[in-house]
Parts: structure tokens; C-alpha cells; sequence
């Protein structure tokens, strides 16, 4: 009890936040010249995060009746303002730190090939978890904005330090981006303020249908933040180049969690906020929501490299989530027969953010793995037949990219199921037209396990070497819970189920 | 306010002064010329920090009068300190500004004792406006400080110098004169007996000015200080006088002495002519506006890294304007909020680029830092570089973005369309500064050029300590900004604004 008891507390979400920027400090002024010892202690840092996700997972109280928010810490912060320091969980928050507390250390792992400045780069990592935990906890826009802004100044320095050969290109590109985005953001974002005189989400979102404070421009102005992040095509033009010149393992983290960023800005801050205007404006965001999915579908199915593909698929698959939160706010008016669809395809949309994110960090890692041992080349042409050479990695990838196309037993699945069950019922045609991204999705992953893993060996990998055991254990947790959760994604739609039935709720009002 | 506090305050003008003199008079060694210099700019700042804790116990908007007695007694006027809570976040503000300009100065080996006694006599006077209630004696310690500003940009500056200083000089004493104009006409206005500021506007709100009176004297004086605040089109002493100042001064300049121009024309102007203020407002948030978004263009062309930051002045400055304008809670704290900030920025950003990078450099073209790989020769100044720029471009979690973004609420409430133009100017500012940062430290050495053969002196203990006392402030108010804004909003309800609620902002 005595430990335990302390621990229910203690203020949880703030020492998880905040842990990893000390981290950062003790892990950037080691002065140790050997980059395997820093980054075991970076991986320490980042791992021992999940001891207070994992209590925070236990005495999540799924089917409190009341609020669904828990773990909540409130301080006053600039009174001027009425600014809160405003934290706290609910099943998405809980999710997407466990997400954060299960691809960092992977990315941490992934990144043996780092040796330059390995203290710096590990530092920036573990500054970015920090970032990362903030933004999926904090429940007002001022501190949320600050951890927001926070992840996007390490990736850029990683991107920029620590790319490929065009990256200071790719990392100017992606940090102009994603600043004009947030700057959009924040001016819309100041304006509600003037109309609500409130930073808090939960406020903002109670009867923000009928209070009239968000208005369309302002929508507009919030919807670039995230539409950038996510991406929503048409702004998604930084992504390839930037997935595709980061180091991989900033790659895995930038596709596992940092895209989820702006998908949890949909769920959390976009639909319950200004359900109205996405619902005044549905015919262009779901134009916009499926030609994301058909065309970065085929967009992929183009790309002759690997990372380019993967990148491509990552906006694809964060695409259904789009479609489900845009159908979620139609027919508000009265019927309440439809709360079942809706909560089925924000249900979906939630898990899917998940899924992709251990789904998709695994199969960059997998490529890295790849890179590392072609001496950097990553073409879909450059291999053939590796599953004779090297079977234990083919397999696993060859799940990853299979739950990655929603093969049914595998986690892919169940996101992108329940998310077409309620989106054909919403809205018919968004989801039949698209379908065809799903048929692609199939075809280009097809692709890569075809063109890499089968056919003749090719000569000069006859020695290829297989996974080590290290590499082993760094995705077995992926492909793990890949399994667990296509067989029983119960364990997590029963976290999410509160959260979704309060956000339909509101939508009603 | 206990009379601890009080005295405390009290001592920070004369043990400046007579820091000042010691150092000017006695002849002793430059070793311990510093430390002299030092210690009076640490006394100054312990004494604010001591007295800003006594303040801070008491209850209501309240001044707290220092001193008073009877100075010229046939036109009224009185030796009157007094500090509410806006004087003293500007007396703190100066106390680590004048700190760090000492550390930032340890290296000055031309004639140290006359640079260091003009430069206490500079930050003596920028205490008394700070401190003072009496416009008469405001206006004579802010001519004080015009005089060493002069010199110590002639005599210990770089480039182009001498025209640089007195191109500051003739702007000071422009906007001096008119300043003093607008000064006598008040003093006749309101009964030629007190220059008292709260008397004032007790008379000001009681409709001793009239509207028509409002109509030239409001802009006769807003813009008469606004010169000192980088107004445009009256800023380009700015950037010349900032670029051509030794490290220390540019600190000053840039960190207080353009602030003395924005609290200037708070206290005066907008607290003093609410009808002038609601009239003209609308203009003078355009120039602020202009100057914003100008500012941060021609930064972004510059060549001279000195004239990047000192063009950044300009558009940060521009903020503290617009939200002087704004006359709502919000804006006016957060124009307040903005000029400690942007005092603390500046001087760390005036900090390495004058001192760490151009006394190893020798240069402050771009385009030759760019070749000299300072990454590995100067990594402290690089850090110190990123952590200032991401708080110069209003990184949240730093005290650029809680003042920036107040005065953009406060503009917001009172006409949106200056809060969007200045929000580009935001977006500029982040191209600018990426642009410096990516130029100067993170391009790639030509190994002819590189400063790591023969190695760079390594960046110096004071330089460090100074670096990480200005870092620490602007963190501090990032994530705590109450540490101010306490003392800010309660002294914008006190009796020196009563007249000025009463008037229609933007």
C-alpha cells in the first residue's frame, strides 16, 4: 500500500513529463566518448517512463461514470489570462503516451548507428518524449501549445544534423512548414480566446454548437495547424522528402507519434471544438480526406523508395482517420441512432492511431535494419529474395507490412474496420470512394514483399546477415502486440470507449 | 512596503552614481576597475531585488513614495522617488541588464575607467526615470543618460562609430525637445503648479486637458519618446547605433534604453491624455505595425550579423508600442512583459554576437562567419545563439511568447487586423533568426577559413555566467510569467492611470 498509495498521490503526469527533460540534461552532459554507453542511458531514461504509464493503465477507471478525465493536476498559472496548468488522461491521452513510452525507446534502440555527437542526439530524443508526453496530456491550449512547439524544434535539429544527404533542405522545409502551420493555429486560437475567454479545451468544448464562439475563420486557421502535422493533402509536400532524408530512427518517430500529434489535435481540440464548421464544410474536408487516401495510395505505389513508399502509406493510413472524425460530426441535429455509428468510427480512428503508430515505427525499423546492412540502400529493386538469406527478418517484416494492409488477426484490421463501419453508415460515398486506397495499400505492400523478399537471391547478398538477437528483442514488442491487439483489441477499445461516448455526447448538444 | 524596502530602493540611484564617480576618480588598476564595476552593477541589482520583495507584500495598486522634498519650489517641482509595480520589473530589468553588461565587458582594455564610469553614469540615469514621479526630474535623468549613450559608441565603438553616435545623439535630442515642449505645455495646461505625475492626472481626469489640447500634445510626446522606443519611421538610429556600440552598450541600448522611450510614453502620454490617445491611436498602431513586419524584413536581408539583431530591435519594440496603444489589461501588461523581455533578449542575443563571435571572429559579415565553422570553435556561443533565437522568435516556454502573445490578444480585442499583421511579422521573425542561426553556426567550414586553427580563445567565465543569468531570466518569466505580471496588472489600476481607463483605446 504505502508505495502505492503515494503513487495515486503523486502528481503522475507531470513527472512523466518532466522526467525525460531531466533525462535530457544528465544524458546531453555525460561526457562519455562511447556512443553504445550514452544511449543505454538514454534508453533508461525513456523506458523507465513506462512505469508510471503502466500505473496510470492499471487504475484507469474505464467505465467511471462521471468524467472520463483522470489523473487530473490544476494550477492556477497567469491569472491575467485565466491560464491553467491543466493536465490529465482519458482513454486517447492514455493511448498516445503509452504509444510515445513504447516507440521512443525503440527509436532510442534503433539508433546503434549514430556516432556522431551521440549526447546531443540522445539528449534531443529525450527532449522530444518529453514534448510528446506533454502534448498528450496537457488540457489547455497555452502549456499544450509549449510542448507542441517543443517537439518541433529537437526533430528539426535531428533532422538537420543527423539526415541523409538533402537534409538541411528537408529539415528547413519541414520546420517552415509545421511553423506556419502552428502560427496559424495560435492566431486562431487567440481569436476563440476573445470569443470564449478560455484556453481550456474541456470548457471551449462544452456547448461549443450553441455558444457561437468558434466561427469559420477561425476553424480555418486551427484546421492548418493540424492539417500540416497530420498531413492533409494538399499540405503534405514537406512529409516524403522529410521521412525520407531523416535518420530512421527519427523517422519512426515522426510517423509513430508525431503524425498521431496532429491526428489527436483532430479528435481532442478540432471536433469537439468546431463541430459546426467541420459539419458546414464536410463536402470539401471528406474531398479533401479521400483524395489523401487514393491519392497518397498511389503516390505510394509509385515511389521506387523504400522510406518514400512508407511514407506516402503513413498518410494513407492516417487518412481514415481524417474520414471518421469529418463523418463523426454530421447529423447532429437530434437523431441519436446514429451515436452507435459514430462512436464505432472515432472508436476506430483512435485505435488505428495507435496501430499505425507501432505498425508503422516497426516497419522503419525494419527498413533501417535493411539500410544498415546494404551499406544505406533502400530501393525496392536493390534486394530480391532475402527471405533465404535472412528468414527471421522477412518474417517479421513480412507481418508488419501485413498488418500495416489491415490483414484480418492482425491489429490493422480492427482500426480500419470499425472505422468503415461507421463511416458507410455516415457517409456512404466518402467510404465507397475510398475503398480503392485500401485495394492499392494491398498492392504496393505486396509489392515491397514480393520485389525484396521473394524471387531469385541476388548474388551480392548471399552472406546478408540476419537479425542479431538485440535487433530481435527491439521488435518483438512491435510484432507482439500486432498480435494482441488484432486477436483481443477489446483491451483498448474498453480504455477508449468513455472518451468516445463523451465526444458523441457533445456532438449532440 | 516596509521601510527596509524603501530604503534599499532608495540607495539603488545614488550607489550607482557613486560607483560611477569611484571609478572615475580613483586611479587603480583595470583588474580592479571590473571588479568595482561589478560589484556596483550587483549592489543595483540586489537593492531592486530586495526592495521588489518588500513591494510585493503589499496589498492594491499602490505606489510606494521613496523620497520627497522640495527641489525648485516656485514652479512646484519636487525631488520625488516613487516605484509601482511597472518601475520596478524596468529597475530589475536594468539591474541584470547592467550585470551582464559588465561580465559581457570584461575583455574592454581601451581607457576601462572612463567606459566603465559612462557607463554607470548611463544606467544612474536609467534608474531615475525609472524611479521618478516628478516629470521635471524624469526628464532630467533621461537627458543624463543621452550624454555617455554618446561617448561610449564614439569613443569604444566599432565601424562606422562616430556617425553612428551622433546620429543617436541628434534623434535623442530631437525627440528630447520634443518631449520638453510637450512637457511645458502640460505644466501650463494643468495650472503651472505640480509636475507631481499622479497630481497630474488627477487634473487630467478631472478635464484640465482639453480635447483639442489632447489632439497635439498626445502625439507631440507619445512620438517624442517613441523615437528612443524605435518608433517608425523614426528607429534607424537603432540599428546603426546598435551595430556601432561596444557589446556593452548594444546591451543597454537595445536592452533598457529603448524602453526608456516605451515607459516614457506609457507613463506620459497614454496615462496622461486619454482623449489625445483615443484619437490618434489607430495611426501609431499602424507605425507599430510597420515596424513590426518592416523591422523583420530588412533583418532578414541583412548582411551584418549586428544589424540582423539590431533590426530585430526594431520589430520586437514594435510590439511594446502596439500595446501601448491597445489601452486594455491585456495589451498594456503584456507591452510591459514585452519590454523586460525583449531588454533580457537582447542583451543575450547582443551578448554573442558582439562579444563571444566578434572578438574571436573579428568579422560580423555572414557571409565570412559562414566559412569559419564556429559549431566546433565556439560551441557555448552557438548554444547561447539557438536558446536566444528560439526565444527572440517566440518559442512558447520562453518570456518573448507570454508578452508577444498578450499584446496580440490585447490588439486582437481592440482591432483584429493589426493583431494578423503583426502575426506575419512573428512569421518573418522565425525566417530571420533560422536564417542567422543556420548562416553563422550551422553552415559548413571552409578549412581555410576555419577558427579552430589557430584555436579560438575559449568562451570566458564572465561571459558564461552572464549568458546563463540572462537565460535563466527569460525561462523564468516563460513558465512563471506571475513573477511579473503580478507586479504589472495591479500598477496598471493605480492613481497615476486613473485618467487613463476613462479614454477609448485602438
Amino acid at each position: 500500500m504505502g508505495v502505492f498509495g503515494l503513487m495515486n498521490d503523486a502528481p503522475l503526469i507531470s513527472i512523466l513529463t518532466f522526467f525525460p527533460l531531466v533525462g535530457a540534461l544528465i544524458v546531453g552532459l555525460l561526457r562519455s566518448q562511447d556512443a553504445a554507453r550514452v544511449r543505454a542511458m538514454a534508453f533508461a531514461v525513456s523506458l523507465v517512463t513506462l512505469f508510471p504509464i503502466a500505473f496510470i493503465w492499471l487504475n484507469f477507471e474505464a467505465h467511471s461514470a462521471g468524467d472520463s478525465l483522470q489523473f487530473v493536476e490544476r494550477h492556477d498559472w497567469i491569472p491575467s489570462l485565466g491560464v491553467e496548468y491543466f493536465v490529465g488522461v482519458d482513454g486517447l491521452g492514455l493511448l498516445m503516451i503509452l504509444l510515445t513510452g513504447i516507440v521512443v525507446p525503440m527509436a532510442i534502440q534503433a539508433s546503434a548507428g549514430v556516432k556522431r555527437n551521440p549526447q546531443l542526439y540522445f539528449a534531443l530524443i529525450l527532449f522530444l518524449q518529453a514534448g510528446l508526453y506533454g502534448a498528450f496530456t496537457a488540457l489547455n491550449f497555452f502549456h499544450w501549445f509549449l510542448f507542441w512547439e517543443l517537439v518541433l524544434i529537437p526533430s528539426y535539429f535531428l533532422i538537420r544534423n543527423w539526415g541523409g544527404p538533402k537534409c538541411r533542405a528537408a529539415a528547413l522545409q519541414f520546420f517552415i512548414f509545421t511553423m506556419v502551420g502552428s502560427i496559424a493555429m495560435l492566431v486562431g486560437f487567440m481569436a476563440l480566446y476573445q470569443n470564449a475567454g478560455s484556453f481550456d479545451f474541456m470548457e471551449l468544448a462544452e456547448g461549443a454548437r450553441n455558444n457561437g464562439a468558434a466561427t469559420m475563420a477561425i476553424f480555418v486557421c486551427v484546421l492548418l495547424g493540424f492539417a500540416v502535422k497530420v498531413p492533409l493533402i494538399p499540405f503534405h509536400s514537406w512529409l516524403p522528402a522529410t521521412y525520407s532524408e531523416a535518420p530512421t530512427p527519427v523517422t519512426m518517430l515522426l510517423t509513430g507519434v508525431m503524425s498521431k500529434m496532429g491526428v489527436y489535435g483532430f479528435v481532442r481540440i478540432l471536433l469537439p471544438i468546431f463541430p459546426a464548421q467541420i459539419e458546414a464544410a464536410m463536402g470539401t474536408l471528406q474531398t479533401l480526406a479521400v483524395l489523401t487516401i487514393v491519392l497518397s495510395a498511389f503516390a505510394a505505389l509509385a515511389q521506387t523508395d523504400l522510406k518514400r513508399m512508407l511514407a506516402y502509406s503513413s498518410v494513407n493510413h492516417l487518412g481514415y482517420c481524417m474520414l471518421a472524425v469529418f463523418a463523426a460530426a454530421q447529423y447532429t441535429s437530434v437523431d441519436p441512432q446514429w451515436a452507435a455509428e459514430k462512436s464505432a468510427a472515432l472508436s476506430g480512428a483512435i485505435i488505428q492511431m495507435f496501430n499505425h503508430g507501432v505498425t508503422a515505427a516497426a516497419i522503419f525499423c525494419f527498413i533501417g535494419f535493411l539500410e544498415q546492412r546494404s551499406g544505406g540502400l533502400r530501393g525496392i529493386d536493390d534486394f530480391g529474395g532475402l527471405r533465404k538469406a535472412a528468414p527471421i527478418l522477412c518474417g517479421l517484416m513480412g507481418i508488419s507490412l501485413f498488418a500495416s494492409l489491415g490483414l484480418p488477426g492482425l491489429n490493422g484490421f480492427v482500426g480500419e474496420f470499425l472505422i468503415f463501419k461507421g463511416v458507410f453508415a455516415l457517409s456512404p460515398w466518402a467510404a465507397a470512394l475510398a475503398t480503392p486506397g485500401l485495394l492499392v495499400t494491398a498492392v504496393f505492400l505486396l509489392k515491397i514483399l514480393q520485389r525484396v523478399f521473394s524471387g531469385p537471391l541476388n548474388d551480392k547478398w548471399k552472406g546478408f546477415p540476419e537479425l542479431t538477437t538485440r535487433e530481435q528483442m527491439l521488435v518483438a514488442p512491435a510484432v507482439a502486440l500486432m498480435f494482441v491487439l488484432g486477436v483481443h483489441p477489446q483491451l483498448f477499445l474498453n480504455l477508449t470507449n468513455s472518451t468516445v461516448v463523451r465526444i458523441v455526447n457533445q456532438l449532440a448538444n | 512596503m516596509d521601510d527596509f524596502g524603501a530604503n534599499c530602493l532608495s540607495l539603488i540611484v545614488p550607489v550607482t552614481f557613486l560607483g560611477a564617480a569611484v571609478i572615475g576618480l580613483v586611479r587603480m588598476p583595470d583588474e580592479d576597475v571590473r571588479r568595482v564595476a561589478l560589484g556596483t552593477a550587483l549592489i543595483g541589482l540586489v537593492l531592486g531585488l530586495l526592495g521588489t520583495c518588500s513591494f510585493a507584500h503589499i496589498d492594491g495598486p499602490a505606489i510606494a513614495v521613496l523620497h520627497d522634498c522640495a527641489w525648485v519650489k516656485s514652479l512646484g517641482i519636487h525631488f520625488l522617488l516613487a516605484v509601482d509595480g511597472i518601475s520596478l520589473t524596468m529597475v530589475l530589468l536594468t539591474g541584470f541588464a547592467a550585470t551582464a553588461g559588465v561580465l559581457f565587458s570584461w575583455n574592454v582594455d581601451k581607457r576601462v575607467r572612463e567606459f566603465f564610469a559612462l557607463y554607470f553614469a548611463l544606467i544612474g540615469g536609467v534608474y531615475g526615470v525609472f524611479m521618478s514621479l516628478d516629470l521635471f526630474l524624469l526628464f532630467v535623468f533621461y537627458e543624463l543618460a543621452i550624454i555617455p549613450k554618446y561617448f561610449l559608441i564614439a569613443i569604444w565603438g566599432s565601424g562606422e562609430r562616430r556617425y553612428a553616435a551622433m546620429k543617436l545623439a541628434l534623434y535623442s535630442f530631437v525627440g528630447s525637445a520634443m518631449v520638453l515642449a510637450g512637457m511645458v505645455a502640460v505644466y501650463v495646461a494643468a495650472g503651472a503648479e505640480t509636475m507631481n505625475l499622479i497630481e497630474l492626472a488627477e487634473k487630467a481626469r478631472a478635464g484640465a486637458f482639453s480635447d483639442s489640447f489632447q489632439a497635439w500634445a498626445f502625439p507631440l510626446i507619445f512620438v517624442g519618446f517613441g523615437i528612443l522606443a524605435g518608433l517608425w519611421p523614426f528607429h534607424t538610429w537603432a540599428p546603426t547605433g546598435h551595430s556601432a556600440a561596444p557589446t556593452a552598450a548594444s546591451m543597454l541600448l537595445a536592452g533598457v534604453v529603448m524602453k526608456l522611450g516605451a515607459y516614457g510614453a506609457l507613463r506620459v502620454a497614454v496615462a496622461l491624455f486619454p482623449a489625445g490617445l483615443a484619437q490618434w491611436a489607430d495611426a501609431i498602431a499602424l507605425l507599430a505595425v510597420i515596424g513590426i513586419v518592416y523591422g523583420a524584413g530588412v533583418a532578414l536581408v541583412q548582411r551584418d550579423f549586428k544589424f540582423v539583431i539590431g533590426y530585430s530591435s526594431v520589430s520586437h519594440m514594435g510590439f511594446v508600442i502596439l500595446g501601448l496603444v491597445t489601452l486594455n489589461e491585456v495589451g498594456l501588461s503584456g507591452a510591459v512583459l514585452q519590454m523586460f523581455s525583449h531588454g533580457i533578449i537582447a542583451g543575450l542575443l547582443f551578448g554573442v554576437v558582439g562579444r563571444m563571435v566578434y572578438e574571436r571572429a573579428h568579422t560580423r559579415q555572414l557571409s565570412m562567419l559562414e566559412c569559419m565553422g564556429l559549431s566546433k570553435a565556439l560551441p557555448f556561443a552557438m548554444g547561447t545563439f539557438v536558446i536566444a533565437g528560439f526565444a527572440s522568435m517566440g518559442m512558447p516556454g520562453f518570456s518573448g511568447f507570454v508578452a508577444e502573445i498578450q499584446v496580440l490578444i490585447g490588439a486582437w480585442d481592440a482591432s483584429p487586423k493589426f493583431a494578423l499583421l503583426a502575426g506575419v511579422g512573428i512569421v518573418i521573425g522565425v525566417a530571420y533568426t533560422l536564417r542567422a542561426m543556420n548562416q553563422v553556426f550551422f553552415s559548413d567550414a571552409k578549412p581555410e577559413h576555419e577558427l579552430t586553427v589557430p584555436p579560438a580563445k575559449p568562451i570566458s567565465l564572465p561571459e558564461m555566467i552572464g549568458a546563463v543569468m540572462l537565460i535563466v531570466c527569460t525561462l523564468g518569466i516563460g513558465l512563471y510569467p506571475r513573477i511579473l505580471l503580478d507586479l504589472i496588472v495591479p500598477a496598471l489600476h493605480n492613481d497615476l492611470f486613473q485618467a487613463m481607463w476613462g479614454g477609448g483605446g485602438l
